[in-house]
């Protein structure tokens, strides 16, 4: 049994602190929850927090036979499971919607745009190539699960090494321990970061949220009778959205996902103005997702003399 | 094989001989299906997609009724004689085919004025015919044409358009042949306030290159628009004409004095 939708009295709560341009948690409108990393002892292994939001995420490999009709490339599948544990929302056993659409988000964000080079991943032409299968658990939901869990992935994904191979001959191939040759990384094109948007009917009034400040935190082109674009929206601002807008988007400002399937319409200029704020945070996750990754992979080299 | 093919070449023509902005031709069946109580059959080149609405209607199941509005449910088809690369039989539960319901659903449920019809269920049905790109343009636009020929309440239309860019060039539209080559956006919008309902991109693009695609299928809207409008006023005149009709059969006086 599913809890109930957030009550009258939640409701008016949110939505009048929405016209006096204030969020729940004491946000910015474009300003998006703390977010961490831990690594596992695992190459692979990675927790990602947003908020109170987690999801952990792991990646292995292991070599397979290739495709018949594809014999120069690697397999990738990702896994996602939505437990009771993340969120009393979601029920153990069959396959939930949420589920099925977060799998399907993140299978066009990391496999359909290319993130991973999958020639690179084959080690003997239609014998051996490696299967890279990517797990996501949600350990905790409040709000914002895909963002979490796309950091998480890609995390997971610059993090692991598989170990090194060697292919003697024809079709001997050797599998180097790691503590004998260093794990290779994988060989990644991009990274796409999936930004989250939520979207709100504009005030009735107007003039009272222009006049709380409305400027600093607003998506470049927002009038005041656009509609109100919340970056990252948690808990209940993710129940009570009234349009919900993903973008993954590489550091490159490339996009790599638009998806906004009905829900509130917005006018181009506010989605372009949302491209422009997550281009802009996918910048900065990338910087610092990469100085986290370098620092645990100068802490876990072992020098050997 | 489609390597060899020249999405645009030198003299500005696309392989199916069109110009980049150009649209294929659109052809709209309202009488497509005489049991619904709304029909379309829209064909988008050779892209070619059925939809057929039932209701408003008293909800069949109780679990689903919604006490202030009511409920839309989508169910799509794809049939295996649709496509030449992928002749495979598509059940029920076939991602593909959940995410074009899916997808469909949540675009019209904000347009739908669904409060008018409390405890009520609204029933689409979308079946692909014939696939040749655009297959979610095309059904969302034969899903409007369905809803209105319905007399469903909707805000406004919803027009869908694919665009997508080749070197720098953005053109519209896209054939299954340019769709497997390019990256894509399928753009629906509502011509009156030029808002965008639904936004949906696959494939990588650069955000300078997306914002011109969005701009170019801004502009494309109210063509199909007016298409579509055309095609609803032509179905109502045939349909207020042949009301005329049969009175003037049944009651001959009041014809001659109509005449007269």
């Amino acid at each position: 049994m599913r809890p109930p939708s957030p009550s009258i009295p939640e409701k008016d709560f949110f939505f009048s602190a929405l016209d006096q341009a204030l969020r729940l948690d004491g946000r910015d409108f474009l300003e998006a929850r703390p977010h961490s990393l831990s690594f596992g002892a695992e190459l692979g292994h990675v927790e990602c927090s947003l908020g109170k939001t987690r999801v952990l995420a792991q990646v292995d490999a292991k070599m397979v036979r290739p495709e018949p009709q594809r014999p120069f490339e690697g397999l990738i599948s990702i896994h996602c499971e939505l437990s009771p544990m993340a969120s009393t929302e979601y029920e153990p056993g069959r396959q939930s919607d949420e589920e099925i659409a977060l799998a399907r988000m993140l299978d066009k964000i990391f496999r359909r745009s290319d993130t991973i080079d999958r020639e690179a991943l084959c080690i003997l032409a239609g014998e051996r190539v490696w299967h890279l299968r990517i797990a996501i658990h949600a350990l905790a939901d409040a709000g914002g699960l895909l963002d979490c869990a796309s950091l998480a992935c890609a995390a997971a994904l610059r993090h692991f090494r598989r170990p090194d191979v060697e292919v003697v001959g024809a079709n001997e191939v050797i599998v180097h321990p790691p503590a004998l040759r260093a794990p290779v990384p994988l060989a990644l094109h991009h990274t796409p970061y999936c930004i989250t948007f939520a979207c709100y009917r504009a005030a009735p009034e107007p003039s009272a949220a222009a006049a709380k400040g409305a400027g600093a935190g607003t998506v470049a082109g927002q009038t005041e009778t656009a509609p109100r674009v919340l970056l990252d929206p948690a808990g209940l601002e993710h129940r009570l959205a009234q349009g919900m807008l993903h973008l993954a988007l590489t550091p490159q400002r490339e996009l790599a996902v638009v998806h906004k399937a009905g829900g509130l319409p917005l006018a181009p200029g506010v989605l372009m103005g949302a491209v422009q704020v997550a281009a802009r945070r996918a910048r900065e996750l990338e910087a610092w997702l990469d100085v986290r990754v370098r620092e645990d992979w100068v802490r876990k080299k072992v020098e050997v003399r | 094989m489609s390597s060899r093919i020249e999405i645009l070449n030198e003299g500005g023509f696309r392989s199916d001989g069109r110009r980049q902005y150009e649209l294929r031709e659109m052809t709209f069946d309202s009488t497509a299906q005489a049991g619904a109580d709304g029909s379309a059959r829209v064909a988008h080149g050779l892209t070619e997609v059925l939809v057929s609405v039932f209701g408003p209607r008293e909800a069949r199941v109780r679990a689903q009724t919604l006490h202030d509005r009511a409920s839309i449910h989508v169910e799509a088809t794809i049939a295996p004689f649709s496509s030449t690369s992928d002749r495979r039989r598509r059940g029920r539960g076939d991602k593909r085919t959940l995410e074009l319901a899916a997808t469909i659903k949540a675009t019209f449920e904000p347009v739908v004025q669904t409060s008018l019809y409390p405890r009520s269920q609204i029933d689409i049905f979308v079946h692909v015919l014939q696939q040749d790109g655009g297959v979610l343009q095309a059904s969302i636009n034969a899903t409007t044409v369905a809803l209105v020929n319905a007399g469903v309440p909707l805000a406004d239309y919803v027009c869908a358009v694919t665009g997508g860019v080749h070197a720098a060039a953005p053109m519209l539209d896209l054939t299954s042949l340019e769709e497997n080559d390019l990256p894509h956006v399928t753009v629906a919008s509502m011509p009156r306030s030029g808002h965008l309902t639904l936004v949906s991109m696959e494939t990588r693009l650069h955000v300078d290159r997306f914002e011109e695609i969005l701009r170019l299928a801004g502009e494309a809207g109210p063509v199909i628009h007016k298409e579509m409008r055309a095609v609803v006023r032509q179905r109502t005149k045939d349909l207020l004409d042949g009301m005329g009709k049969g009175l003037r059969e049944s009651n001959p006086a009041e014809a001659m004095i109509e005449d007269e």
